[in-house]
């Protein structure tokens, strides 16, 4: 090892100690920043470190600096401002952005060492094996997380889309895909084998994207996180670099935990998400207000706010319907109102609730509620009898008491337990059911009240409401 | 099976490992940021398109470098970015009633 080889190594060995640590100080919400301040560091290091390393080995031409520049250049200023400017609702699909170019970072890298062999050099399987697994798994995440991020934006409709013959087209692109693998391990290189793998990869992310519905999605962007984790390692085998191998089998694995863990928040197993499951989250949008099962009550936007002024206690359930209408202002404006009464208002939280978990108390921390008021699922179930009015918005399945029961979609959900307080309050743009599919008794309880409203436009007009009671 | 190779997948294997060992049960709260976090973490890429570049000899490898690099970028940049943004609203109790009082 050279003197340059050794110092390279050892600062990359720190800089991958630092994904470590602030992988594990991330698990703490007390540590979480500075965690991802640490991970910061170490690349700040290993970029450094490689900048350094070309600098003094002198190979690259004068092009290669302009090339590299202007695109890292560019890089930086649109990784900035995208993710400076995003509003929080948008968070999941820009994630998915930068994975989709993240995943095919690496697999530029692969199909450039394979090409810089030269067309018909020999080659042997320890390399080819780690550049073909390298170009498909970022092929796969490249274009399976771009339609994520379409799908989670609205470019692409959020349902599941299939076309007749996709499964044996499915079929045909995996057996495509595996005589790809076979040519590559052969003893030449060729730009068309190359070539095969890149394209059939990029089908099958289209293809493996496409029938899943848009609620699901979540869990399908955190594990093509995992997969461009695992392709950036072997595109460290390839140019023979520690740090990206030991950086994305940090990430493969912690990802493809992370992806269990969501799952299993939501209540679903990852082998039903991918089979393009039941539901499509957004059938919510439907007009499906026509086809009522059960007789609930309506009410009105001033019945609500005569309801909130009189009352002692406030639960507010805010759910998927809340983040699809970006009303987070408008509920913590509500908030303000009642508090400043004197009235007590909290926020239930589900582990799901909003687009994945999580999202929403990073949404209403983006509007000011205060930390103390967010209650997550076991603190805010017991509070739930000595409330006076739960305000439901835009959220069903995680408060249908049928998750209580056995024997059907949502069983052993954990639920919030809403229809334990005095008067529930729903607001919905219509009886559909949620993405479970499943009918929700809570909406014809005696207690519940129905307001048919989009979630922003109902909380403005329940707000004015409001107010005009407790003047 | 060379030195060389025989190293790194014993390095992969056991960074799998740690991967596994170090993410153990995350409250739903910081799923996202972590996914994000992890997200930033592979933007690491970023050094292997430094490589890449630094071999560049012909028009289509300078096509390849530049969309590496530019990706890339987007990747470690953009993730550190947004991670940063996203668990700063948890930190920002005192803070944020100062920074409504001025919006008003």
């Amino acid at each position: 090892m050279s003197a340059l080889q050794t110092i390279s190594s050892l600062i990359y060995l720190v800089s991958a100690v630092c994904y470590v640590l602030g992988v594990h100080l991330m698990r703490s919400p007390k540590t979480a920043r500075k965690g991802n301040g640490l991970s910061a560091v170490g690349m700040f290091l290993a970029v450094i470190t490689i900048i350094v390393t070309i600098i003094i080995e002198g190979k690259i031409d004068a092009i290669g600096w302009v090339v590299l520049l202007v695109g890292l250049a560019l890089g930086i200023l649109y990784g900035i401002v995208k993710a400076r400017k995003v509003p929080m609702t948008d968070v999941p699909q820009l994630v998915s952005l930068f994975n989709a170019v993240g995943g095919g970072a690496a697999a530029t890298i692969g199909i450039f060492d394979y090409l810089l062999k030269g067309d018909g050099a020999s080659l042997s399987v320890a390399f080819s094996l780690p550049v073909f697994l390298d170009v498909v798994i970022g092929g796969i995440t490249f274009s399976g997380s771009l339609i994520a991020t379409g799908k989670l934006s609205g470019h692409v409709s959020g349902k599941p889309i299939s076309f007749p013959g996709s499964r044996l087209l499915n079929i045909v692109v995996v057996i495509a895909i595996l005589a790809s693998a076979y040519l590559m391990m052969g003893l030449t290189t060729n730009v068309w084998y190359v070539t095969l793998a890149l394209a059939m990869s990029l089908i099958f992310g289209l293809l493996m994207t496409l029938p899943i519905g848009g609620a699901d999605m979540p869990v399908v962007v955190s594990l093509l996180n995992a997969f461009t984790g695992l392709a950036v390692a072997f595109a460290g085998f390839v140019i023979n670099n520690q740090v990206l191998i030991i950086a994305g089998a940090l990430v493969g694995a912690a990802g493809t935990i992370l992806t269990l863990q969501m799952a299993d928040a939501m209540n679903r197993s990852v082998a039903n998400i991918l089979a393009g499951g039941f539901g499509t989250g957004d059938s919510d949008s439907g007009a499906a207000a026509a086809d009522v099962p059960v007789d609930v009550k309506e009410t009105s936007a001033d019945d609500i706010g005569l309801q909130l002024a009189y009352a002692h206690s406030v639960m507010i359930v805010p759910g998927y319907g809340l983040a699809a209408a970006q009303a987070q202002h408008e509920v913590a404006e509500l908030a303000k109102v009642l508090t400043d009464q004197g009235i007590s208002v909290n926020y239930a939280i589900h582990p799901v609730a909003g687009r994945m978990p999580g999202h929403m108390n990073v949404l209403l921390a983006d509007v000011n509620v205060p930390y103390e008021q967010m209650k997550q699922l076991d603190d805010a179930n017991p509070m739930f009898e000595s409330t006076d009015v739960s305000l439901v918005i835009g959220a069903n399945d995680v408060t249908n008491p049928l998750a209580r029961e056995s024997g059907n979609a949502i069983s052993g959900m954990p639920i919030l337990d809403v229809d334990k307080s005095k008067s529930v309050v729903v607001i919905k743009r219509s009886m559909s059911t949620g993405y479970a599919g499943v009918q929700n008794p809570l909406f014809a309880m005696d207690n519940t009240q129905m307001f048919f409203s989009d979630a922003k436009k109902g909380l403005q007009e329940i707000v004015a409401a409001t107010k005009q009671y407790l003047e | 099976m060379s030195q060389e190779l025989f190293t790194n997948l014993a390095i992969f294997v056991l960074s799998l490992l740690v991967g596994f060992e170090v993410m153990s049960k995350i409250p739903a709260t910081l799923q996202t940021p972590m996914m994000s976090g992890a997200n930033a973490i592979h933007g690491v890429v970023v050094v292997g398109a430094f490589v890449i570049a630094a071999e560049a000899n012909s028009a289509l490898f300078y096509v390849l470098a530049f969309l590496g690099a530019f990706f890339a970028a987007v990747n470690v940049a953009g993730g550190y970015t947004v991670t940063d943004r996203m668990l700063g609203m948890f930190d920002r109790k005192p803070a944020a009633k100062k920074g409504e009082a001025e919006q008003k």
